[in-house]
């Protein structure tokens, strides 16, 4: 369970706010001239990492203002919370701690088959 | 050598103190070439080695398993067994893995202890009858047993259920008399013994890195183990195929979230069915060691953490007192969490791609364990013809351009 900092409240319970899922989705342009298989992607497909991910949360039981933010999501670790307006913060400046696309953090994961 | 289980290899082994038990499987190391690699050595993954080697004659086949076998979802899932879909696709598909299901430890011989106990899903409003009343008569239109049950009946059935005295109340139910539950881990080890028996090498802690691909068809997998050629990889690794398919430029409408499951302390003998309930959240059964087996929710947000958040576990224990208040003073023993990949449409993805020679079966989402036999079989079948079954062909990747949906989301019993 995730303590979330609100840019316009403070920090809350996570049970205040909604995910949106993934940030920074951009609707295709030209759309007369796309396929459908362009537009399913578009409709359907959105990012899933293991590790580094920009989202968007809205806090629906609160200020109902929507935001973005950056969280790893091999550990659930917040890294950054941002305004909707604000420029999407640069990969690199993100540790990442998972090794292998499937790899487990040190810490965080719950996944003891694998951790040693 | 074969190994058969019976009263008399029993006996016999008691006499010598369980000391000389025939491993179940090999451990070997991983060959240089392989025709066919299945990547996850869960239940799906094991089944599919199984019926390749069985039923399409493939011999060089080779699983291999980043942790341990039915470490994974197939180890955290809630046991149910069920094949009262909607839709004809989703209800072929369930229905064939039912079928399976009913003489898999006989075909196996190894016991999976499918208990056709019935399993009961409940409706809490008039949208809930209406839809669950929908839903047994398209299941009766496909052959599939499924009644609708009064409140009378049910409180005959289960009588420690609080149908009245509660925020939503119980008004019916839906009853599939052979659905039910079974052993989880026996089905990956059943299905792994009788796959070794058969030359499938299942190689354990060897962790996929990469899937690489060359001008449109595949060449191997890069492991935690070295790199293994094969002619065709099957990926069926739940909350990670995604990840997986990443590795080989390949982008699936799957999301992964955890999906936590508790069990409490054990009791006697209380409740002798299955009850699911979507609109309140809460399903439960009791295990053969006498254990409560509660089924909680998924997380509002994307992780891999498999741990999942404690409101989600309170949501679930809220709605387990309610509907049963003799409950409200038992310990829970254990919580745990696995990652589901979750499709837009509920329903599984069983198909090949656009690189020759790669296939996905993912997408189970909340509820795959109840298909794993039947989803093995028919990915085997995708696998070795190069198409889909008659089966599975609604479940390919090229809906999500079409918009052929197989919308599963009233069925599938945890809401997405």
């Amino acid at each position: 369970m995730l303590i979330i900092d609100c840019p316009y409240c403070g920090p809350r319970d996570q049970s205040e706010f909604s995910n949106g899922g993934e940030a920074h989705v951009k609707r295709p342009d030209g759309s007369a001239d796309i396929g459908d298989r362009e537009w399913g992607e578009y409709v359907f497909i959105r990012a899933n990492p293991k590790g580094i991910f920009y989202e968007r949360w809205v806090h629906s039981h609160g200020c109902r203002k929507w935001f973005n933010c950056v969280r790893d999501t091999s550990t659930d670790e917040i890294l950054k919370i941002y305004k909707i307006d604000e420029e999407r913060p640069k990969l690199d400046s993100f540790k990442n701690n998972v090794k292998t696309p499937s790899g487990e953090p040190n810490l965080g994961s719950g996944n003891f088959t694998v951790k040693k | 050598m074969k190994k058969k289980y019976s009263i008399f290899s029993i006996v016999k082994n008691a006499f010598k103190g369980h000391k000389d038990w025939p491993k179940m499987w090999r451990s070997p190391e991983p060959r240089e070439f392989y025709d066919v690699i299945i990547i996850g050595g869960g239940g799906h993954g094991l089944g599919t080695a199984y019926y390749l080697a069985k039923e399409h004659g493939l011999k060089n086949i080779a699983v291999i398993e980043k942790g341990w076998l039915g470490g994974g979802n197939t180890g955290r899932n809630t046991t149910i067994i069920r094949s009262n879909y909607l839709w004809d696709d989703s209800a072929h598909l369930y229905e064939h893995s039912l079928k399976l299901w009913e003489n898999l430890s006989t075909e196996l011989n190894y016991n999976v202890m499918f208990s056709q106990r019935g399993v009961m899903n409940l409706a809490h409003n008039e949208h809930d009858i209406k839809e669950i009343k929908r839903r047994v008569s398209a299941n009766n239109l496909n052959g599939i047993d499924s009644l609708w049950l009064s409140k009378e009946e049910i409180q005959k059935k289960v009588p420690i259920m609080n149908t009245d005295n509660l925020r939503y109340p119980v008004l019916g139910a839906s009853y599939q008399p052979r659905g039910g539950t079974a052993r989880h881990d026996a089905v990956a080890w059943g299905f792994a013994m009788r796959a070794d028996e058969m030359g499938v090498d299942i190689i354990q802690n060897c962790e996929a890195h990469q899937i690489k691909t060359k001008n449109g068809k595949i060449e191997g997998v890069e492991t935690s183990k070295g790199f293994i050629r094969a002619n065709k990889v099957g990926v069926v690794a739940s909350g990670h195929t995604g990840v997986l398919a990443e590795t080989a430029g390949i982008r699936l409408p799957l999301q992964s979230k955890p999906l936590q499951a508790l069990v409490s302390e054990p009791i006697k003998p209380i409740i002798d069915t299955v009850v699911m309930s979507s609109a309140v959240h809460a399903y439960v059964s009791q295990s053969d060691k006498g254990e409560l087996v509660i089924g909680a929710g998924t997380d509002g947000y994307n992780s891999f953490t498999q741990r999942g958040g404690f409101d989600i576990i309170e949501e679930t224990v809220r709605a387990m007192v309610e509907l049963y208040p003799v409950f409200g003073k038992m310990k829970m023993l254990r919580q745990w969490g696995g990652i589901v990949d979750i499709c837009p449409d509920a329903s599984p993805i069983i198909s090949k791609c656009d690189v020759e020679g790669l296939f996905f079966n993912c997408g189970w989402g909340t509820g795959g364990f109840k298909a794993t036999p039947g989803s093995a079989n028919v990915f085997a079948h995708t696998i070795a013809k190069n198409e889909a079954h008659q089966i599975n062909s609604a479940f390919n990747l090229d809906r999500f351009a079409s918009g052929k949906l197989v919308d599963e989301h009233g069925a599938a019993a945890v809401a997405h």
